[in-house]
């Protein structure tokens, strides 16, 4: 990362720990989130900072196996372990954790992290539809009521309006910086766009994150320089959500010499497809749009298909890689169906890779990833 | 000119030379791997050089492929297993839409076009599963070779083995041993289950044209007749099975 922006980006978020602390000391709340169906915006109405709380780290999987099974998806386990360890300080942070009954082995662990830590679940459906959408939105109507009580404040259309906005802004900002990869060749490599996007969501003061971020998009947009050359391959990985420290596949498939373009994932491009419509009821805008989001724990999952078409077309991606952690039975399933979609509509080659974040088959996934790229030749 | 094709598995080195213009076969080698994947990749190119006739400093290319391909210090290129199986068994058969390979350490199952290039491939997960590994857990219980397990197994009735772990099916197999099952059945269910497995592996990928059975799995003839029948088709085996990588490197090397 040579653009001086970028350097800037890295300064702030190095110390977002600090600056959450701060924040806190200061008497502001702190909300932690895992999934992409908990509304950032409501945090922001009452008033409170939130922050992603999605565990990446391999490091904590070994203390949360003492509880969990070992073939849980590392995601959970690495989630529950900072939990149990204490050791992460986003969560040590966090007033409340609000969480959502996605897949089953999420949920079963989020009973256990109630004994814990103060929590509020959201029911999600599991279909997109109406009657879906009026039970969701109750769901949101009472995380509202029970921020209001909890923070002691009054979350009204004004104060939801403006939360919009400023989630908006923030997400406008991010797009524009995650969008720069669909020039040819990308002036970011997935390494990059990975580690903008996970850093990005720690920032507290989200109008600085939306300044620092539209400051890299001019920046690098301006520049004509590129770490690919033009016929380094195009590849969209899809999938389970990848951030710092769960990065191997992002890394392996560069160091075998592709480009990652996008991330079509709940860490990274999937956030900034939620763009709220401002001029809408906000209550029905954001639980709307949130149900909206392509995960596999949805039943049936179209939004995964139409968005796959739409980026692999946007970036012009050569190839699409769908990564499954280990366990991880939804996305695994739906492997199938996306590879069917894939070669079948798209006409790409696909190749699924099922791993876990520890590094011992690393050896074995390269030889998959290597003659993976050696097919697009 | 001659060119030569490396391929250092887990279990053996092969290497394979090749006139460059003809892509005649002029030699074949194979050695142990053993614990130093560089030292049998040598090996094995120079028994070849040497059957062949031929010089190691004639050779105007060399490329390695097999999991030791990175620790070969002069392979001009690497390429991986994948693509290099690929390319030998269409060489050899050319009809072939679909490549089977069981290695020492992993398995796949290639879809390739009429030209030997890799329209898609599926390989087994993590574990030894499904993999050649599978076949020496059992050789070292029953103390017999794999030749001798493949003659074994052509005369037994298929016990059911239901674990495909490497190490449970070791204690499944110690256990129906000591309930006074016979080691041919005891064989011939361990060939069903592998061969099972690799028919599912291959129902991952589209399959049409013939199938050709590569790596040294394919030289049994008892696991041979047992994958075709599990597959329900006849599939091709080449004379010498185990170098259809190190002739598909050799082929690139030929380009
Ligand atoms: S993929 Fe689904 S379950 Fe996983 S983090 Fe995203 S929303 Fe949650
Ligand atoms: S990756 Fe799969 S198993 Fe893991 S949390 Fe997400 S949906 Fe659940």
């Amino acid at each position: 990362m040579s653009h001086s922006s970028i350097e800037r980006f890295k300064t702030v978020t190095d110390r977002n720990v600090l600056a959450l602390q701060e924040a806190k000391q200061a008497g502001v709340k702190v909300v932690g989130q895992y999934c992409i169906y908990s509304p950032l915006e409501m945090a922001l109405a009452a008033g409170a900072v939130p922050v992603s709380l999605c565990g990446t780290k391999n490091d904590s999987i070994f203390s949360a196996e003492s509880i969990l099974p070992r073939s849980l998806c590392p995601l959970i386990k690495s989630s529950f372990g900072f939990a149990l360890e204490d050791s992460c300080p986003y969560l040590a942070a966090s007033d409340i954790v609000v969480a959502d009954t996605t897949c089953d082995g999420k949920k079963k662990m989020f009973e256990l992290l109630a004994e814990r830590k103060p929590m509020f679940m959201l029911q999600l459906p599991q279909i997109q539809n109406a009657p879906a959408l009026e039970y969701w939105k109750e769901q949101y109507e009472s995380l509202m009521r029970h921020f209001e009580q909890l923070f002691g404040v009054v979350i009204g259309e004004k104060e939801l309006r403006s939360a919009i906005a400023k989630a908006n802004r923030f997400r406008r900002a991010l797009k524009s910086v995650l969008d720069l990869a669909r020039k040819k060749p990308s002036p970011l490599s997935g390494m990059e766009l990975m580690e903008i996007a996970h850093r990005a969501s720690f920032v507290p003061d989200w109008d600085k994150a939306a300044e620092l971020l539209e400051d890299i998009a001019r920046e690098v947009g301006a520049s004509n320089e590129s770490p690919f050359s033009a016929s380094a391959p195009r590849v969209l990985l899809t999938g389970v959500p990848v951030g710092l420290g769960s990065h191997k596949v992002v890394k392996l498939l560069e160091d075998c010499g592709a480009s990652v373009v996008c991330l079509d994932n709940c860490s990274c491009y999937k956030k900034v497809r939620l763009m709220i419509d401002e001029s809408a009821d906000p209550l029905t805008a954001l639980a709307s749009r949130y149900l909206d989001m392509p995960c596999a724990v949805m039943s049936p999952n179209p939004n995964r298909y139409a968005y796959l078409e739409e980026l692999a077309s946007e970036f012009r991606a050569d190839a699409v890689v769908d990564l499954t952690w280990q366990g991880c039975q939804t996305y695994d399933v739906e492997s199938w169906s996306v590879k069917k979609f894939v070669r079948e509509k798209l006409h790409l080659p696909f190749l699924q890779i099922v791993t876990d974040y520890s590094p011992a088959d690393t050896e074995q996934l390269k030889v998959r990833a290597e003659a993976f790229l050696e097919m697009l030749r | 000119m001659p060119v030569a094709g490396v391929d250092v598995g887990s279990v053996a080195a092969k290497a394979v030379i090749l006139n460059e213009r003809t892509k005649a076969v002029l030699a074949h080698a194979l050695v142990p791997t053993g614990w130093n994947p560089r030292q049998a990749g040598e090996d094995a190119l120079n028994r070849a050089c040497s059957l062949a006739g031929v010089e190691r400093a004639s050779l105007t290319r060399i490329v390695g492929t097999g999991y030791g391909r990175i620790a070969l210090p002069f392979a001009d290129k690497s390429v991986t297993e994948i693509t290099c199986h690929a390319l030998g068994a269409v060489h050899l058969f050319p009809r072939t839409g679909v490549v089977l390979d069981i290695g020492g350490q992993d398995s796949k199952a290639i879809a390739v076009d009429a030209d030997g290039s890799v329209q898609d491939f599926v390989m087994n997960d993590k574990c030894a599963a499904g993999t050649g590994r599978f076949l020496q857990v059992l050789s070292g219980i029953l103390g017999m070779d794999v030749r001798a397990l493949d003659e074994a197994a052509a005369c037994g009735k298929p016990a059911e083995i239901s674990s495909m772990c490497a190490v449970f099916a070791e204690t499944e197999i110690v256990g129906l041993l000591a309930q006074g099952a016979k080691p041919e059945d005891v064989a011939a269910g361990v060939f069903r289950s592998l061969a099972r497995r690799m028919v599912s592996l291959s129902r991952r990928i589209a399959c049409r044209g013939e199938c050709t059975f590569t790596g040294g799995l394919a030289s049994l003839p008892a696991f041979v007749r047992c994958l075709s029948s599990e597959l329900g088709v006849a599939v091709n085996v080449a004379e010498q099975p185990q170098n259809t990588g190190a002739l598909g490197a050799a082929l690139i090397a030929a380009r």
